[in-house]
């Protein structure tokens, strides 16, 4: 009886879903079979052409190339992000929550105006050349703006409040008992940290990576505005089929290698999770 | 945890963090009253950036589409969403298959969706505008209200339900006069932040509002204006939009002690 009724409230929203998420991405799936029409239509043939195509050098350079860059993003967003948690968790716990939503609040602003803010940075004529040449220095300085380590800050810049949240859940919830018990064994600050802390806080840091890369590799508006004219990664090429090359059945192609990485690297982590949270409950 | 950290080093590294978090952000917003309006020489203190901004046509209609997008697909997020939570939450079985399809929008990358949904309605030749993105922003933000209300719900007394219904309520009665009042804070709480969602989204739109001028939301607007470089404008714009989901996001943490979603 409960069930029934649940369904009732649950059918608009579920049918909102199956009409406007559902079916949509699974004609991205079907679309990426069918064959490019003469003048930029859908011909409804079936072909793997476009399966291979993403697998020809210059599309598989750009996969590597935006894997690169999101692995990079990920991981000095990992290293910076766990170190900041890591420092919220060991302040005086009536300041956490004030740290915390600081940490956090950039994160729920504009993703453009944040991005945007990195270009007034790095700019020819921004505010780090003017800071530079008005401490004395006249030489060119090297480009800043539209490189792949624009590209790469703006990533970490973006999502770094994320891997705090995710690396403080599980740095808070230690149990300081657990490092005494290791300090009182015999283990040096470093050895606790590294066989100790680091394993029992695992799942965030992967929560963390995961979401960073995934999130990166199929960005485009950072590549765009950071990363310049010139400048591709997938979501790029993505872009590009759908609105200016008008190739839908590989821009669907691609999208479809995009969610088979993003579903691989999730399932992985959801994976590791549940390991490292059954291997706590057996310890204890 | 405590005794073992450094404090000296830890606060170095809450400095650095937050320097590299906020100086980018107040450089901004410094700027946005610079007189001259460039980083290179402050001028003097000024708002008239923000009298260009309201002088530009452009920015005032895109402004005005995003406000509409952002209501309309809020009210619609926040029924569907809160419906969705309390009938997930009374279920006694909850299939793996529900969880994923009710998760999925919030992970699934913005760019897929967008070519998906941009896929779908010109298959079925819809004519693109302003109601498709907000039928597409639907889709997400009921998402995000359905799990702030979900949170709520989980400490939520159920034997208030069964008095009401031993007093003779019928179910809608129930849910009007008592589940929705006790939910109403965290309802809110979701619907800021579907609103400031809809207010900030891009790529969703930028697919889906189709080729014409008067469909341009605000950050499809930003967008246009960054490719061209840096101006004052943008600055004070930027400011603006900033400032509002800042205040919109502080309301609805205010509203829902439980804290951020994923927090």
């Amino acid at each position: 009886m409960t069930d029934r009724k649940s369904l009732y409230l649950m059918t608009p929203a579920l049918a909102w879903l199956t009409g406007l998420m559902v079916i949509p991405c699974l004609l991205i799936l079907v679309l990426a079979f069918f064959r490019r029409g003469i003048y930029g239509g859908i011909e409804y043939t079936f072909t793997l052409e476009n399966i291979w195509l993403v697998f020809d050098p210059l599309y598989a350079g750009i996969f590597v190339k935006s894997a690169t860059i999101a692995g990079t993003s990920a991981l000095i967003a990992v290293i910076v992000g766990y170190a900041a948690a890591y420092a919220i968790a060991a302040a005086p716990s009536r300041r956490q929550p004030m740290l915390l939503f600081f940490a956090v609040l950039p994160f729920w602003s504009n993703y453009l105006v944040r991005t945007y803010a990195w270009i007034v940075l790095l700019n020819r004529e921004g505010l780090i050349a003017s800071v530079v040449h008005s401490l004395g220095y006249d030489g060119e300085l090297p480009r800043l703006l539209y490189t792949e380590s624009a590209v790469v800050v703006g990533l970490v810049y973006n999502y770094l409040p994320f891997v705090i949240l995710a690396c403080y859940a599980p740095l808070s919830r230690l149990n300081p008992e657990v490092i005494e018990a290791s300090r009182d064994l015999g283990g040096s600050g470093w050895t606790t940290f590294r066989r100790v802390t680091l394993p029992m806080t695992a799942p965030g840091i992967a929560t963390g990576f995961v979401f960073v890369f995934v999130l990166s590799i199929g960005n485009f508006v950072t590549p765009a505005l950071l990363g310049g004219g010139q400048f591709q990664m997938i979501g790029n090429l993505v872009y590009a089929q759908f609105l200016t090359a008008n190739d839908w059945p590989f821009g669907a192609a691609l999208s479809m290698f995009l969610i088979a990485i993003m579903m691989g690297l999730l399932t992985l982590q959801t994976f590791a999770t549940e390991r490292a949270s059954g291997a706590r409950k057996e310890e204890s | 945890m405590r005794s073992q950290a450094n404090p000296r080093l830890m606060l170095m590294i809450l400095s650095a963090v937050f320097a590299f978090l906020y100086i980018p952000i107040s450089v901004l917003f410094a700027l946005s009253f610079n007189e001259g309006g460039l980083p290179t020489a402050w001028t003097g203190f000024s708002v008239k950036w923000y009298g260009e901004l309201f002088r530009n046509k452009e920015i005032i209609g895109a402004a005005l589409n995003t406000l509409i997008v952002a209501v309309v697909s809020t009210l619609l997020a926040t029924m569907l969403g809160t419906l969705l939570a309390i009938g997930v939450e009374i279920r006694r079985r909850k299939g793996r298959f529900l969880e994923t399809i009710i998760f999925a929008p919030m992970i699934i990358p913005d760019i897929v969706l967008a070519i998906a949904l941009l896929s779908f309605f010109s298959m079925l030749n819809v004519t693109m505008g302003l109601h498709t993105v907000i039928v597409s922003h639907v889709v997400f933000n009921l998402a995000f209200v359905c799990s702030v209300v979900r949170a709520r719900l989980k400490t939520f007394d159920w034997s208030i339900v069964e008095a009401s219904a031993d007093l003779g309520a019928s179910t809608p009665i129930t849910l009007w006069r008592v589940v929705i009042p006790v939910m109403l804070p965290a309802v809110i709480a979701g619907a800021l932040l579907a609103f400031t969602l809809s207010v900030d989204e891009f790529i969703i739109a930028f697919f889906t509002a189709g080729a014409g001028r008067d469909s341009i939301t605000l950050p499809m607007q930003i967008f246009a204006m960054i490719r061209f470089g840096v101006t004052p404008e943008i600055n004070a714009l930027a400011t603006i939009v900033m400032t509002l989901s800042v205040i919109a996001l502080a309301l609805s943490q205010r509203l829902n002690r439980g804290g951020l979603p994923g927090q």
